[in-house]
């Protein structure tokens, strides 16, 4: 029988297969943040059990970690806390952190790549919702809770139902690459699928959008799987990939050996099927803009924000849900999308955070000024792009034009750091959720391509972005 | 983790859909380096004035429902970051059983391992669950919610059942196969 991507990884995969019940599967890579594993070391510790492989495991501080001048001490005390326990729980189970001061350090999902930790083929686990982002590899990678982290700590496995198979076909050739971005293509896609469209499934995306894609790009796809509702997402492993892992630092001797291995085994099968499929064309797709309070709440830039009631198309709890969004969002139905004036601007994120954002975004930034109206900051996804980004110049473009320079973290993607909205504000976001309160309590969020959100800023609103000269 | 056994309480009726992780448990609250104390944070900017006074229009202030260990709410619950916070947060609160008609699936596994029962309804189902104004009876044993003229079934999947009536623990199950997983470790193509 012809197999999916997903069902190859998955068999190469299985430790316990049971008739009816989940699937012992074994863990190739288990990623550790400060947030989501203290009280997984805890269990542990309580049960008088032991890290089965540290070798397999990797931590990093990435969600609450101040991005500001890293040789002060941390202000806020409960951070301090949880960033010290990490530190003893990796000394204690001699698992390798990339602390604060690590030239490593970044957000998970950015270093994960970035040092050859993840691989095409691979499982990979960390309990962060946008584990998905390590599927750009081909590697099958999804975010777990606490307890399943505390599993994979003491075991290298975890129990799974066998989830779903969904293709996304992205067809098409943009017309405008640098207006028209990875980021627009998956907000355009979950616009269509809806947030729960890719609930109990992994998505693999095809077609030939895809193989034009780098790989930065493909990450800042996957990434956004969650929020389609899909456990992970997956891109069939290429040239492309084989290359932007070679010579990192974190890949296996043998690594020439796995890449043949790789390109022969690691694609669907001509023919195999997939229990849902949906095909996007990117021919005629906008930069994209969300006017609500989930991502599936996103319109074109040339567009306006939606009356309610036609948005939800006779589904009475959408409308009621629109309704609520544009009141947190203080919105008015009918507005030009590019009316909305932005008080904070936002790049970074597991996103869009990485060094093709950053040259993306600075083009258009060179030589000009963000809006005396406007904050903005750029919040480097590691401390390795921060570092390359400088080697290019590119904080000099972004300083110059009064964009704050920052360290590498999750920041004001989900504010646990102080890096956070005011009640009230508006920001242009490149993250990847406008949920009530995500970037701080009553701040209201707008998704937006690292581009779009650079245009914002100097603008004082939104855009349309292929008006103005990207090359 | 404490067996499941019959809930007996009135369900308090969240009339809304896409609940994300980020209302259950807002992220300034996720620092804490324990399980439990979560209570007093669930729908935190939902249930509390930025004085930190409850907001008396939402459900979870309204008296009738200081008790109730049923949650009753929209389509696609638990949706966003995979917290687990959210669910010890539930649970610290007195939320035992949540009934919807669709999770998201991280959330959903993560209430299993903690003892809360996500019950996946129908709409139509749900919707008679919403107009119940007494108390309703829960018994994951007989796959049955009992609400005054009507019994409602649900499905669940075996073991899982089995693991909350049974308060089971996963790690202790998986080490029971330790040779299986030696086994595959020899095995391993990427090292």
């Amino acid at each position: 029988m012809p197999k999916t991507l997903f069902e190859k990884i998955w068999d190469l995969h299985v430790v316990v297969e049971q008739k009816n019940g989940p699937t012992l599967l074994y863990v190739d890579r288990h990623l550790v943040h400060e947030v989501t594993s203290p009280q997984a070391f805890d269990g542990l510790r309580m049960n008088k059990r032991n890290v089965r492989r540290p070798d397999l495991t990797f931590a990093t501080m990435d969600h609450n970690v101040p991005t500001s001048d890293r040789s002060l001490p941390i202000i806020d005390q409960i951070s301090a806390k949880q960033i010290k326990v990490l530190e003893k729980n990796c000394k204690d189970f001699d698992i390798e952190l990339f602390d604060i001061n690590s030239p490593n350090q970044g957000i998970v999902h950015v270093i994960g790549p970035e040092l050859g930790i993840t691989l095409p083929g691979t499982t990979i686990v960390c309990g962060d919702s946008h584990t998905s982002t390590h599927g750009a590899f081909g590697a099958l990678a999804f975010g777990i809770g606490t307890s399943d982290v505390e599993h994979v700590l003491a075991t290298q496995c975890i129990w799974m139902e066998k989830p779903k198979t969904f293709e996304i076909k992205i067809e098409g050739k943009r017309k405008n690459e640098h207006a028209v971005t990875a980021k627009d293509i998956i907000l355009s896609i979950i616009r269509h699928i809806g947030t729960a469209g890719g609930a109990g499934t992994v998505i693999e995306y095809t077609g030939e959008t895809i193989s034009d894609l780098t790989m930065e790009q493909r990450m800042t796809i996957c990434n956004m799987s969650i929020e389609g509702g899909a456990r992970a997402g997956l891109v069939a492993p290429d040239e492309k990939t084989f290359s932007y892992l070679k010579g990192r630092k974190y890949i296996p001797k043998n690594y020439d050996e796995l890449v043949d291995h790789w390109s022969e085994n690691l694609k669907s099968d001509p023919g195999a099927q997939f229990d849902k499929i949906f095909t996007l064309h990117v021919d005629t797709i906008s930069p994209q803009v969300s006017w609500g309070t989930n991502p599936a709440m996103t319109t074109d830039v040339t567009s306006i924000v939606p009356f309610p009631e036609e948005y939800a198309k006779g589904n009475q709890d959408e409308e009621k849900a629109a309704i609520r969004a544009l009141q947190y969002m203080d919105l008015k139905p009918g507005t030009p999308i590019t009316d909305i004036s932005v008080d904070r601007v936002f790049i970074g994120s597991c996103t869009n955070s990485r060094l093709d954002d950053l040259i993306e975004a600075s083009k258009i930034v060179k030589g000009k000024k963000v809006s005396s109206k406007v904050r903005a900051m750029i919040v480097p996804g590691s401390q390795l792009v921060k570092k390359q980004a400088e080697e290019l110049g590119l904080d000099k473009i972004f300083k110059e034009a009064n964009f704050e320079w920052r360290e590498s973290g999750c920041s004001m993607c989900l504010g646990m750091n102080p890096d956070i909205l005011v009640a009230g504000e508006r920001c242009a976001s490149t993250s990847n959720r406008n949920f009530e309160g995500r970037q701080g309590a009553g701040g209201r969020t707008h998704l937006v391509s690292p581009v779009m959100a650079a245009a914002a800023a100097l603008a004082g609103h939104f855009v349309d972005i292929r008006e103005l000269d990207l090359n | 983790m404490e067996p499941f056994k019959t809930i007996k309480s009135i369900a308090t009726p969240l009339d809304k859909v896409n609940v994300d992780t980020d209302q259950i448990v807002p992220k300034q609250f996720l620092k804490l380096v324990q399980k439990t104390g979560f209570g007093q944070y669930l729908f935190y900017d939902w249930r509390f004035t930025t004085g930190g006074l409850p907001k008396e229009d939402f459900i979870l202030n309204n008296p009738k429902y200081r008790d109730s260990k049923i949650l009753l709410t929209g389509k696609n619950f638990g949706c966003g970051s995979s917290r687990e916070h959210a669910v010890w947060a539930l649970l610290d609160y007195g939320f035992v059983v949540v009934i919807a008609p669709s999770f998201a699936d991280i959330f959903y596994n993560n209430c299993f391992k903690n003892g809360i029962l996500p019950i996946k309804l129908d709409n139509k189902k749900i919707e008679s669950l919403f107009k119940t104004n007494s108390e309703i009876e829960v018994n994951l044993e007989n796959q049955t919610i009992i609400v005054p003229n009507e019994t409602i079934s649900f499905d669940i999947e075996g073991h899982r059942k089995k693991t909350l009536l049974e308060g089971l623990d996963d790690i202790s199950i998986t080490l029971q196969y330790e040779d299986k997983i030696l086994q595959y470790e020899k095995s391993r193509i990427v090292s």
